[in-house]
């Protein structure tokens, strides 16, 4: 069992046809991702990549038993895709997208509320099984399978840790990044608790940023509820109150929501937090000694 | 991106919020001329003169040339050039500005709404923004109006309120009601108190706002409910369905610095410190000024190159670092993962010939897809660059920099 996506998962992908999709499909089919098909409205009946295109993904679900979507539309019409998939009954919908205007997003989540499914992202690198399913950006090659679960915020820190676990010796399950937007679909909390509850993660890297709260909750879950080691690295000490660093959700609002106010809640429940991001990998190879 | 009072009250007053009148002025002439229309327009005698800068606390903030406030009334038409020449040009300081102030370019000249009437003037709070938790947006309002709404927060919290809204349903007359009787209203302030909250929410919506925040509402002698002031943000990603709103961005209120790195499509904030640095992604390049700060430096800026680091956007890059005459040293720190690290390294070593004397030492420190020949391209350059390929070694070289 794993998280989220594995090899038997039935992925498409929207916006199929686009520059980013064929490139990024094209990478997905390379690493042994199942990729059954594509929607690009308007193409369908077309062939892509030696799969079918398909004009909805009504049809790709139809047609393929698709379960699970990655969508590379761009940002004006990401909300619609995001819609379109969860009305279809796709299972995992993982949204790489960046820049959707906020307003769509508080409507794609009252939108999704009651359908059967997990949105992952916007504006996320994706979620990846080591050597079972590449859904999502993240370079193939730095991975190994391995028993480390990791969720992120950011793309480039996520390969970071991801390499740091290779480096030495250990490994990841299923690498999650959940996306730096101000509404995302999977909070931090709840990718931790799908790592938790699998059988084949034994320690979970979490790593956040500046701004909300999602690592405080989710560090107060662990705290209750963690059965597995947690590293954790908050990025962000030194950046500068009220301005915005790239992701539109890392701004530092009151205290709280400070990168050294985050570690000092994280270490109270009993979380492994380093200050460097570069001691990543070394910490939970400590930590799992100790515990083993 | 933050609008000027006048600019957020002129999209207010379209979705039909009632505001405090006035008319904008870039000279004491102008003020004059905006006065006397004012006069014909609203009736008002006296007039509030307004430094319009992206920053709060402007009534009690001091221009640093001639010792006026931010925010003066002018009691009479003969009043106003000497308020409006007391603020235009100079430098404005508020607790909310550095030492230096920002030099204020125009004035708002507005109506008088504190005129006295049948009842006293009531000042309230009000702000729309997003509940990232619930990811719906909220109506925070308080009686506590024209004060500093951290303090209120901190010193009377049960005096805040909040109404989250349905994104779907929109708002509802219920939720405007609600608001209107919490803060203590009746008769026919009230009815407009109502009407007031829903077209700011429905303006807030319409434009795709971020941050709406008026602070004071007034219910005037008269029990009339007009915005005073108004602070609004808009979100960037939606400009694209309002052109005209994206026209008002002013780039004089913006870091000089920034605004150049913005048109070369890199995504840049100027800083204090005295070690640079160029990442690639905003995550990374966070976690890569810790690093700077835990080996003794200080970062000089927060600079995401995005995904495709070629030798042209590397160039703007480091052109933008060195124009920081405090920078002492550079750190690169890209992590390729679809973009190969040999072709950065290659473009790395194009942009500093290009730009020909580098004054300060260079740390790259490429990891990812082609890491081993980046750093063979970086030892055989022959030029004052030092490669790393983990965080760590870039960390010990940024050591060595500073001390």
């Amino acid at each position: 069992m794993s998280v989220l996506v594995d090899k038997n998962s039935r992925v498409i992908v929207q916006g199929f046809t686009g520059g980013e999709g064929t490139f990024h499909a094209g990478q997905m089919i390379e690493y042994g991702t199942n990729v059954v098909g594509g929607v690009t409205p308007g193409k369908g009946g077309q062939n892509h990549l030696d799969r079918p295109v398909f004009n909805t993904v009504e049809e790709a679900v139809k047609e393929k038993g698709a379960d699970v979507s990655i969508i590379f539309v761009p940002p004006a019409f990401a909300a619609d895709a995001i819609m379109e998939a969860a009305s279809a009954g796709i299972k995992v919908i993982v949204c790489i997208t960046e820049g959707i205007p906020v307003r769509d997003m508080t409507v794609v989540k009252e939108f999704i509320a009651d359908k059967d499914c997990t949105l992952i992202g916007p504006n996320c690198p994706g979620v990846m099984t080591a050597g079972e399913a590449k859904v999502g950006i993240m370079p193939g090659f730095i991975f190994q399978k391995g028993r480390i679960g990791i969720v992120s915020k950011s793309g480039t820190l996520t390969y970071e840790a991801v390499d740091q676990i290779s480096k030495v010796g250990m490994g990841q399950s299923t690498a999650i990044g959940i996306g730096g937007d101000p509404i995302i679909g999977t909070t931090t909390k709840e990718a931790v608790q799908l790592l938790m509850a699998d059988d084949e993660t034994d320690g979970i890297i979490m790593i956040g940023e500046i701004g909300g709260n999602l690592e405080a909750d989710a560090g107060k879950w662990i705290k209750e509820h963690g059965t597995k080691p947690v590293v954790a690295f908050i990025a962000g000490e030194t950046a500068p109150k009220g301005r915005t660093m790239g992701h539109a959700g890392a701004i530092v609002g009151g205290e709280a929501d400070t990168a050294a106010a985050k570690k000092a809640i994280l270490r109270e429940c009993g979380i492994h937090v380093v200050d460097s991001p570069a001691e990543l990998g070394q910490k939970m190879q400590e930590v799992l000694s100790v515990s083993a | 991106m933050n609008l000027h009072e006048y600019q957020g009250k002129s999209i207010l007053k379209s979705y039909g919020v009632a505001i405090q009148e006035g008319i904008v002025a870039d000279t004491a002439a102008e003020a004059v001329e905006a006065a006397k229309k004012l006069n014909e327009q609203t009736g008002t005698e006296w007039f509030v003169v307004k430094a319009q800068i992206h920053a709060g606390g402007r009534g009690k903030g001091v221009v640093t040339e001639t010792g006026s406030h931010g925010v003066v009334l002018a009691k009479g038409l003969d009043k106003v050039e000497g308020c409006a020449a007391g603020i235009l040009g100079g430098h404005l300081v508020t607790a909310q500005t550095n030492e230096k102030g920002k030099k204020v370019n125009k004035v708002l000249i507005a109506q008088d709404v504190y005129y006295p009437g049948e009842s006293e003037p009531d000042e309230f709070y009000m702000s729309v923004l997003l509940n990232r938790e619930s990811g719906k947006n909220i109506i925070m309002y308080s009686t506590e109006g024209g004060m500093d709404i951290e303090t209120v927060a901190e010193e009377t919290p049960h005096l805040i309120f909040k109404e989250e809204i349905d994104p779907r349903a929109g708002i509802q007359g219920f939720q405007c009601r609600k608001i209107a009787f919490n803060l203590g209203l009746s008769g026919q302030a009230f009815k407009q108190m109502s009407k007031f909250v829903k077209s700011l929410y429905e303006a807030y919506v319409g434009c795709d706002a971020s941050m709406f925040e008026i602070n004071p509402v007034l219910k005037t002698s008269d029990n009339k409910i007009i915005a005073v002031d108004s602070k609004v943000s808009l979100d960037e990603n939606a400009l694209y369905r309002h052109p005209d709103y994206a026209e008002m961005r002013d780039k004089t209120e913006e870091d000089p610095m920034d605004v150049e790195a913005g048109e070369a499509g890199l995504n840049f904030v100027n800083l204090d410190g005295n070690i640079g640095c160029m990442v690639n992604g905003a995550g990374l390049a966070m976690a890569t000024m810790d690093i700077i700060k835990f080996s003794g430096g200080e970062p000089a800026n927060f600079l995401d190159v995005g995904g495709t680091a070629d030798a042209e956007r590397v160039e703007k890059a480091f052109n933008l670092i060195l124009k920081d005459p405090a920078v002492e040293g550079i750190l690169v720190n890209i992590f390729g993962g679809i973009v190969r690290c040999d072709r950065v390294a290659n473009g790395i070593v194009q942009a500093y010939k290009s730009i020909g004397n580098v004054p300060v030492p260079i740390i790259v420190r490429l990891q990812g897809t082609n890491a081993v020949e980046a750093k063979k391209v970086i030892d055989e350059s022959g030029l004052n660059v030092h490669s790393a390929i983990t965080l760590q070694e870039a960390a010990d070289k940024v050591k060595e920099i500073v001390s």
